[in-house]
């Protein structure tokens, strides 16, 4: 963000108050008014969806579980939902402060159109606050507190398209937080065949889960942690609500991956691990692919070290003993379980480096080498 | 710890049924304050307690809910003369809250060169919030860079209301609008969030004099504002111990809702808990029992 020293703040105030508007950009040509402007004429102020309204002006929010009650000009624990005057507002709807084009394997999604690109967009905020979270500088502010462009949902399509992304993934902070544009967004894509992945840690009520999944293809959720100790003490928020969205993902029949950020000494309990792969196995299925994935020090934990390889490869056999068919090891590039192998022959089906894709041995969703059905969505 | 002294002004005519405020009569309000709680005969005299004339000094304002249930700017202003005249300069005193647009809604006149003191928001061009993150207990944020780095001493220049989260809004809970992400920080009745941001030693040893507005105070359904719950009670809270001054306030809300029929804050499950909290052994930021506080209460007419 650009900073001024206090002199040189005070300083060019005094010059530009002797000056007329010129052009944006240059600190000592703008106007008074234009150096004390306000970041927030940068919000959207359209309507939120999924609130309820209360007594005096006050709501409650019902886009997630800590359902928020909000007073008069306060926000929600998200930093990106506003009362005023009693109704609710999204304040980043088509506020992009992130936008790339990715290999669809970064999300990750190992298992959904491989080798394709996905046009990434996020916008300011999260409803959690993961005292490890990588992102931190555009998750956990407001969004007055950065810069931001308008990409309104017909834009954000048509640039997947003139990309040459075959999806759009909504990803960086939350994208939970910012549902509404999301949901345009993802309605804008699908008109034009083009796919919508969502990347979350799954805090978000039934409700609107099940609206989102009418118009998304895949979701890899981030599961942070097997004990509410865990989800408390570290993202400030339950473990039971992103359980139950696990859960809900299933019925809907929607794809779907996971990622596991362990972090030493917090989450790599080899006893957790295994109630969480039984728990995954009885309540998921064996087919829904699992990244365990190396945690570097970020943010609120700079004092941990980076995850020693030894525990990622411990949580894989666990995982694999538990009869988990898919499990992956994830921000160790070279490391051979970045690679997919048949469940059936043990043959690699599809040779990543990172998030290269080296070969494809798959055919019509299947193994190339003995038939089997690989769970995904290949095309 | 030692006895806390809090002083509470009252004057009827310090504001009218329109809500307009005599600047003169709040400034004999605030003269009277200091010169109370600093046992000093002279006014510049008792500000020297607090600031030199070569400080540079925040005023924090509690801008968020508009114009009638804000910090007025004549009580900013007026402590602004104040400080003028023990020789400070204007152009080192700094009103402020987060947003220029919260300041021009409860009446301030940005000002980043002009005549008089500056007033402007974190969120002005240039100036933002500093890169490092600080962590204390349970608080990581980053902090206005006019708190950090524009200003050497701190004047924290709240409004009292009733808050549906927190019990109450008072002094401690304004610091909430030093840092980036106080949204973060409203689970559990804002507890002990306020209470860990208010004792770290980054915050507390900036603070100098709690100074609080409380010409109206919103007795229920804050903190934004609602009439029929609004009550003219002309008065500033004043005092040096953070805690002491919001259980001042505290008592004062209680006894204005009781006046008006409403059962008190504990009994609604909307009790304050961080301010007890504040004044535990592991904050230890100040006196939160009456005991230990010297509570002055100065009626001017």
């Amino acid at each position: 963000m650009f900073r001024l020293s206090r002199r040189e703040f005070l300083k060019s105030s005094a010059l530009a108050g002797a000056t007329s508007l010129l052009p944006f950009g240059s600190i000592l040509n703008l106007s008074q008014e234009a150096l004390a402007s306000e970041r927030d004429e940068n919000l959207s102020w359209v309507e939120a969806k999924y609130y309820d309204k209360l007594q005096n002006r006050e709501i409650q929010c019902q886009l997630c579980p800590r359902e928020c009650r909000v007073g008069d000009r306060e926000r929600g624990y998200c930093g990106v939902r506003e009362n005023r005057d009693g109704i609710y507002y999204t304040l980043v709807y088509s506020k992009v402060c992130s936008a790339n084009v990715d290999p669809i394997e970064k999300k990750p999604f190992f298992h959904f159109l491989p080798g394709t690109e996905a046009f990434s967009i996020a916008t300011a905020g999260c409803n959690l606050n993961c005292k490890f979270c990588q992102n931190w500088e555009i998750s956990q502010v407001r969004p007055e507190q950065i810069n931001s462009f308008n990409l309104p949902p017909e834009k954000t399509a048509q640039y997947a398209m003139d990309t040459g992304s075959k999806s759009i993934a909504y990803t960086y902070t939350e994208p939970m937080v910012f549902y509404e544009y999301m949901l345009d967004c993802a309605k804008a894509g699908k008109a034009r065949n083009i796919r919508n992945v969502v990347v979350s840690a799954g805090y978000i009520k039934k409700e609107p889960l099940i609206e989102l999944c009418k118009y998304v293809d895949a979701i890899k959720i981030d599961f942070k942690g097997f004990t509410e100790k865990y989800y408390q003490d570290i993202c400030h928020a339950e473990l039971k609500p992103v359980m139950e969205t696990l859960i809900e993902l299933k019925k809907i029949g929607i794809w779907y991956e996971m990622v596991y950020l362990m972090l030493p000494t917090l989450n790599d309990d080899p006893k957790d691990i295994k109630s969480m792969c039984d728990w995954m196995v009885r309540n998921l299925g064996v087919d829904v692919p699992i990244h365990f994935t190396r945690f570097y020090p970020m943010y609120l934990l700079k004092n941990l070290p980076t995850t020693p390889v030894s525990s990622l490869e411990r949580a894989k056999e666990i995982a694999d003993e538990a009869g988990m068919k898919f499990v992956y090891i994830g921000n160790v590039p070279g490391h051979k379980a970045e690679s997919t192998y048949c469940p059936k022959c043990k043959n690699k089906l599809i040779d990543r480096t990172g998030y290269r894709i080296n070969e494809m041995n798959l055919k019509d969703g299947k193994c190339k080498f003995c038939n089997e059905v690989i769970p995904g969505v290949w095309r | 710890m030692s006895k806390s002294r809090v002083i509470v002004v009252r004057h009827t005519r310090v504001s009218d049924k329109s809500g307009r405020v005599d600047s003169n009569v709040l400034s004999s309000m605030l003269s009277a304050g200091i010169l109370k709680l600093t046992q000093e005969k002279d006014t510049s005299d008792g500000l020297s307690h607090f600031f030199n004339p070569t400080d540079h000094i925040g005023m924090k304002t509690n801008c968020l809910s508009g114009k009638n249930s804000s910090t007025h700017p004549e009580l900013a202003y007026a402590i602004s003369s104040m400080l003028g005249k023990s020789g400070v300069k204007n152009k080192n005193i700094f009103i402020w809250d987060r947003s220029n647009r919260e300041l021009k809604e409860a009446g301030f006149k940005i000002n980043t060169s002009g005549d008089g003191p500056r007033c402007f928001g974190t969120d002005s061009y240039g100036v933002g919030y500093a890169e490092k993150l600080y962590t204390y207990k349970n608080i990581g944020s980053l902090f206005s860079r006019i708190f950090i780095d524009f200003t050497d001493t701190q004047i924290n220049l709240p409004v009292l209301k009733d808050h549906t989260l927190a019990g109450i809004t008072c002094g401690m809970k304004n610091l909430f609008g030093i840092i980036h992400n106080p949204n973060k920080y409203h689970s559990n009745n804002c507890d002990p969030y306020v209470a860990d941001l208010s004792s770290m030693p980054l915050v507390k040893n900036k603070i100098k004099l709690i100074i609080c507005d409380c010409i109206g105070v919103q007795y229920n359904a804050g903190p934004s504002f609602h009439p029929q719950w609004w009550e003219k009670y002309d008065g500033i809270l004043m005092g040096t111990d953070q805690v002491a001054v919001d259980f001042v306030g505290y008592t004062i809300l209680d006894q204005i809702r009781a006046k008006s029929g409403l059962p008190p804050l504990k009994k609604i499950g909307e009790e304050p808990k961080y301010i007890f909290t504040a004044a535990d052994v592991e904050h230890n930021l100040g006196n939160v029992d009456l005991k230990n506080i010297d509570l002055v209460e100065l009626k001017l007419d």
